[in-house]
């Protein structure tokens, strides 16, 4: 049966009318309209479905909607300032980082936590913190290079 | 709130959209794009470039973007010939309704094949302007040079521009011309945004999550599909019970013969629907081959052949010294990011289908096919996709979509989840490799005979200069179903020929990288070679316990490749680590070095993948591991230091370079192993004996 849901999103309050058991992709994707965010495997192993919860990133093809109620939740939608792309997302755009694109949003929102709690990381940081996170085109090396980027422009 | 419908152009809107002034006409464009591919008649320049008042260039192509760069590529080769900023170009990829027929995106073909043609109809388009314009100023054409968007007249310091002479009421016609056939492209001497690395066209849209791919489009009173799936290959329905499913709030069953499938307002209702299904459904099975048996059975099951004889029975007789080695690969799957999804809409008599497929004529055939309408009635759209590397199994997912659309009577968004994607798409075909060589008293090989048993005969040939040489491909009963894959059978192919070499290097005594050279008589390959040795440090490596190092070399489709490898290993667990590969590859005059960089980047750790774990296990019909947890491809932390390094061959056409550069990825690594611990490596992805 549906429930009524309240949560933050990209900063607007929202009730969703919903099952407690979809996920918090499903509604985002179906009900909210934001399809930046991607599935890529619901088993939690490929980290496309990323999103940022309370500022923690979170699987969210695993993450029922009755469990953010209450919570700030930052999709790829939410991250620019109007016109301004976030740092880390100008460092994805530039030099072609991304091949076909369908990783960057749960890359780019890691990315963005990672910084946060660790605005200097060491290689070995940024790749312990990404390497659940699956790309199929295998930028690793760009990428690797945009995270870098991102975190000396800060 | 849903997401915005889809961008629902017709080609009259289309045309409307991009202005009054257009310099063609909508019925010489609607027979242009109607006509295919396949036809041999000349292409009026209107079919590939459009002209709007405002002066921007509008290009078509039939190719699919799946992330290999190929809008770039086409944005650079009309802005080269047109002379005009590359900004200034809007590329129109993969709408049949719009573009001609380019084919299927496969085969390294954009680059060779669709790059010329686009660049032939710029340069025809920039022609007729200079025509045009040679009359508007009363001028002689030859006085006339064409930049950033306007036709010059030196002498008199006059231009105009491609705004004005699109204003032209002469233009439409003139535009309608064919494409010559001698049209003058541009040297590559001359290049200015074709050979400079120019940004990826909608990077914007890929960072803030602005660009849909098939899996994100929606249309007003659409429903969600799943289909019901056989629990196992070969599996018959024999008996269905829908009414659990059809009680759930609302759904829609589907059941047409063996297809079942179901529609609801959420994926997770049609879910719930399907799995419902699933528990009322009876089917008989059958016997199917499993893992354990795959290499007995391709054997078992090749087709049968000799090949051309070539001496080589003769001369491997004769030979001072023969060696016969058996290699074997996995199958494995593509694993795109976005599995296959599909959203089709039946509206007007005509059915609409936008998907991730690499081939948009095709997949309009096989819908129109389906469903038994004439092509016209068809139209598919492919926004750029979430990666293929040779597979989207879009083209089984839009015909279910059209079904359950057409059932259901509402548009349906259909898409594949990942373990759907993985058991019921296709798969790089496993390789069962036999080969045998004959070594002369001097340590040269004299004689050659391979065989390759289901994978396909890619890269099969061997570029060494052998007197007496043979090479087979045979079919056989795949027990999974086999397709197209990023590289092919290059891949096996090149992976058994490499190592080997390396075998028969040590029969004749030799270093593997002398062994090679004495036999290579291919200058680009030996190039390559001979670059990567040095980058690499090949003469200067240590030998060191637990360190190995691997070379190796290929060419497939144009294109040249040489890698070498430093591996270690720890014998006491049987695990290794790939710590560096060096790559020299070389594809001709390269056309956007930093795109190229990034395809050669993603070749190399896509190959690691089939060296490291990937292989599909299968058993009764089932697929083991269809899921990411346990089918593992590369992640950050495999990937090991490299060292990449482009050729740019200015004086050669340039091939494709999307796939060729995985080939001596394996090779190199396995024979780092051998040297690191003295056991042939024959079978992929790799795994160490116990010590």
């Amino acid at each position: 049966m549906a429930e009524e849901v309240r949560l933050t999103v990209n900063g607007t309050r929202r009730t969703v009318l919903s099952d407690p058991q979809r996920s918090l992709l499903d509604v985002l994707r179906e009900d909210v309209g934001l399809t930046g965010t991607k599935y890529g495997c619901g088993e939690g192993a490929c980290g496309a479905c990323t999103v940022l919860v309370d500022g923690k990133p979170v699987r969210s093809c695993m993450t029922p909607i009755s469990e953010v109620a209450g919570q700030r939740v930052l999709t790829i939608e939410g991250l620019a300032r109007g016109d301004r792309l976030h740092p880390v997302q100008e460092a994805f755009a530039e030099d072609g980082v991304l091949q076909c694109g369908y990783c960057g949003p749960g890359m780019i929102l890691a990315t963005v936590a990672l910084l946060r709690a660790n605005p200097r990381p060491t290689d070995a940081e940024i790749i312990e913190a990404l390497n659940g996170h699956l790309c199929r085109c295998c930028a690793y090396p760009t990428i690797l290079a945009a995270v870098r980027k991102a975190a000396a422009r800060r | 709130m849903s997401a915005p419908p889809v961008d629902d152009l017709t080609r009259r809107d289309f045309l409307r959209v991009l202005g009054a002034g257009l310099l063609v006409t909508v019925v010489g464009c609607e027979a242009s794009a109607q006509r295919g591919g396949g036809s041999r008649e000349p292409a009026p320049i209107a079919s590939r470039i459009l002209l709007g008042e405002d002066g921007t260039v509008t290009v078509l192509t039939g190719k699919v973007e799946l992330g290999q760069g190929a809008r770039a590529e086409i944005m650079q080769a009309t802005a080269e010939e047109l002379r005009v900023p590359v900004e200034r170009v809007r590329v129109i990829m993969a709408d049949t309704d719009l573009v001609p027929n380019d084919g299927v995106t496969a085969g390294s073909r954009t680059t060779p094949g669709t790059v010329p043609a686009v660049r032939r109809g710029a340069a025809a388009a920039r022609d007729v302007l200079i025509a045009l314009a040679a009359g508007r100023l009363g001028v002689g054409a030859e006085s006339l040079t064409v930049a950033e968007g306007a036709v010059l007249h030196p002498p008199t310091d006059r231009r105009v521009s491609f705004a004005e002479l699109a204003a032209l009421g002469s233009s439409s016609e003139a535009l309608n011309a064919a494409i010559p056939e001698d049209v003058t492209l541009t040297p590559v001497a001359e290049w200015k945004t074709l050979g400079v690395s120019v940004p990826r066209p909608n990077a914007r849209d890929l960072v803030t999550g602005a660009h849909r791919y098939a899996s994100d489009l929606t249309l007003p009173g659409m429903l969600y599909g799943r289909v019901l799936r056989p629990p196992a290959y070969g599996a018959r329905l024999t008996a269905l019970d829908t009414a659990a499913a059809e009680a759930l709030e609302g759904v829609i069953v589907v059941r047409e013969g063996d297809f079942v499938g179901c529609a609801a307002p959420t994926l997770l209702q049609a879910t719930r629907a399907v799995e419902l299904l699933a528990k009322a459904a009876s089917w008989e099975t059958s016997p199917q081959p499993s893992n354990a048996e795959l290499w007995e059975h391709l054997r078992a099951h090749a087709e049968a052949g000799e090949g051309e004889d070539n001496g080589v029975p003769t001369a491997l007789a004769a030979a001072n010294r023969t060696l016969a080695a058996e290699y074997h690969t996995a199958y494995l799957q593509h694993a795109p990011m976005e599995p296959g999804a599909a959203l089709a809409e039946w509206k007007d008599d005509r059915l609409t289908v936008w998907l991730g497929s690499r081939d948009p004529f095709g997949t309009r055939g096989q819908l129109a096919e389906a469903f038994g309408l004439p092509a016209e009635r068809v139209r598919v759209i492919i926004p750029d996709t979430g990666g293929g590397f040779g597979m989207k199994s879009g083209d089984f997912v839009g015909v279910e979509a059209a079904r359950l659309a057409k059932a259901a009577g509402r548009p349906i968004r259909l898409q594949w989840t990942r373990e759907e994607e993985f058991t019921w798409a296709y798969y790089r075909p496993a390789a069962l490799i036999e080969v045998q060589a004959g070594l002369d008293a001097n340590g040269s090989l004299v004689a050659w005979d391979f065989l390759n048993i289901n994978a396909g005969g890619a890269a099969i040939g061997t570029p060494y200069a052998i007197p007496h040489a043979r090479t087979q491909s045979r079919r056989s009963d795949s027990p999974l179903r086999g397709g197209s894959y990023r590289a092919l059978a290059a891949n096996a192919n090149n992976f058994a020929r490499e190592c080997f070499m390396d075998e028969l290097a040590e029969a004749a005594g030799a270093d593997p990288l002398i062994f090679r050279l004495a036999h290579l008589q291919e200058a680009r390959l030996r190039t390559v070679l001979e670059t990567a040795v040095e980058r690499f440090g090949w003469a200067e490596r240590q030998a060191s316990e637990g360190t190995g190092f691997g070379l190796a070399c290929g060419t497939e489709k144009a294109s040249y490749v040489a890698t070498c490898a430093e591996i270690t290993v720890d014998r006491e667990r049987g695990t290794y680590r790939v710590e560096r590969l060096c790559e020299v590859f070389e594809c001709g005059a390269i056309l956007n070095p930093d795109n190229l960089l990034s395809q050669v980047y993603g070749c190399i750790i896509m190959a690691l993948g089939a060296v490291l774990r990937e292989e599909m296990l299968f058993e009764d019909g089932r697929i083991l591991n269809p899921r990411f947890s346990r089918y593992e491809v590369p992640r950050f932390a495999d990937v090991p230091a490299l060292d990449v390094h482009l050729l740019n061959r200015t004086d050669i056409d340039p091939a494709g370079g999307g796939e060729t550069p995985m080939i001596a990825v394996a090779p190199a690594i396995a024979n780092a192993v051998f040297d690191a611990i003295g056991v042939r490596i024959r079978d992929l992805p790799i795994e160490l004996p116990q010590s």
